[in-house]
């Protein structure tokens, strides 16, 4: 999996204000299917292979891949 | 379908008002507008209201009769259009299909929104609501995040500089600096812009725009009776509405607006012309990415130079295409109900010669691109001289 686009939200939404600044990616799927998630641990960048940590609430977060 | 023209128009100042309700803003734009196409309330067959989120901002729904009479409007047909930040172009684009078929002969369209009165956090909630709540806004996105992921690849893809985003917004806050309408009425440097508080990553406050109060309104008419109400009609050359998939990580390509890239191939064949035509424009910079995105799809710039495109210049007043010689949404203001019916008066203003200080030379062909979400909505209008 591998991440299509991605940025780094430091005003957030109500919701999630204590999480700030956190990142979010659009990840494409091995089968080519894109989801937006949260990226745990280091930052990535465009085209960094990531892995699925874990999901919560129905949000996947990943992680770069490897580590 | 008979030419429709637009016959007068209003609006209020954008700004962050507090001691101002929705409905005095929307009926103030309205007022002005019908004195300014000398028609009475009782005249009008029609009220289109363009309104986000109304009944999370404000609390009040049902919202066109409630303006409507506030207006002096009684007994006909009153309907809220919604299409996110597209609210007010939809409303538009309805009121000129509705007397373009003969359906009325006056229709009345205002736009309005009332943000200031909710903190920040908020806001950014309400208007996370305009996109995916169960996918991308559950995983923690916002608006600013939507297109600055939409900056990432364009940055990636074609090159597109920091600085190219950077200089969207300096031009636009030096074209708001001269609209007294505006709500933001300062000059910035681009070492300002560069160096602004980060919103999500590339974008900083100065690429983001504004959260604001305000109103618009304008008046519609067949083109044969324009005469009867205005001695400056603007002929309604073209108007389209489209749409497209929905969440951002749904489209394939995320540095493109597919409904843009349609509304604007219908509008230009019915309006007959291309867009090496068009004079000016008022693009829907909600961010600086969006105004570089929005000049390839109209096709004002080549794939991917939206952003060399800008910095050299092109769109400055003194361009070859000047844009959002009003400030846009970036300066101007962006209250998201009365966005898409601000930017067709402030085409029809150039086009009248009314500008003032914004006057631009060449004048008399303009567009306006109204954007909704992430490009689920658009509608392009097409305006001349009659």
């Amino acid at each position: 999996m591998r991440v299509y686009t991605e940025t780094v939200v430091y005003s957030a939404p109500e919701a999630y204000v204590n999480e700030a600044p956190y990142q979010i990616a659009i990840v494409v799927r091995d089968d080519g299917s894109r989801v937006t998630g949260r990226i745990l641990g280091d930052r990535v960048s465009i085209d960094d292979h990531v892995e699925l940590a874990e999901t919560r609430s129905g949000v996947p977060y990943f992680r770069k891949a490897g580590k | 379908m008979r030419p429709v023209a637009l016959i007068g128009l209003g609006k209020t100042p954008f700004g962050a008002f507090p001691d101002r309700d929705l409905r005095s803003l929307a009926v103030e734009a309205g007022q002005r507008c019908l004195e300014n196409g000398h028609v009475r309330a009782s005249q009008v067959e029609a009220f289109h209201l363009g309104n986000f989120a109304g009944p999370a901002f404000v609390g009040q729904n049902h919202l066109a009769p409630y303006i409507g009479q506030g207006l002096g409007l009684e007994g006909i047909p009153a309907t809220r259009f919604e299409a996110a930040c597209a609210s007010g172009g939809t409303a538009f684009f309805h009121a000129w299909a509705a007397v373009a078929a003969g359906i009325y002969e006056i229709v009345l369209v205002t736009g309005v929104e009332k943000m200031t009165s909710q903190p920040t956090p908020r806001v950014a909630e309400i208007l996370a609501s305009a996109g995916d709540v169960a996918g991308e806004m559950k995983a923690g996105a916002t608006f600013p995040a939507l297109f600055a992921m939409i900056a990432r690849r364009h940055m990636h893809d074609f090159g597109t500089r920091r600085e190219d985003l950077a200089a969207v917004a300096v031009k636009n806050h030096a074209n708001g600096a001269r609209n007294p309408y505006a709500h933001m009425r300062k000059v910035i440097t681009i070492e300002q812009a560069l160096a602004g508080k980060k919103v999500a990553d590339p974008l900083t406050v100065y690429d983001c725009s504004l959260v604001s109060d305000g109103a618009a309104a304008v008046l519609l008419a067949p083109l044969e009776r324009a005469a009867e109400f205005t001695a400056k009609p603007v002929r309604i050359a073209a108007v389209a509405q489209t749409s497209d998939r929905f969440a951002l990580d749904e489209k394939e390509d995320i540095t493109t607006f597919p409904a843009v890239r349609r509304a604007a191939e219908q509008a230009y064949k019915m309006a007959g012309v291309g867009p090496r035509e068009i004079e000016f424009a008022e693009l829907h910079d909600c961010f600086t990415i969006a105004e570089i995105v929005a000049l390839e799809d109209l096709g004002f710039a080549p794939r991917g130079q939206g952003g060399s495109y800008t910095s050299e210049g092109c769109t400055l007043p003194s361009g070859p295409l000047p844009v959002n010689a009003s400030g846009g949404l970036k300066a101007k203001g962006h209250p998201v109900g009365a966005t898409g019916v601000g930017q067709i008066c402030d085409v029809a203003l150039q086009i009248r010669g009314e500008a003032g200080e914004m006057q631009l030379t060449r004048h008399e062909l303009g567009l306006a691109e109204n954007l909704g979400g992430s490009g689920a909505s658009a509608v392009v209008t097409i305006l001349r001289a009659a």
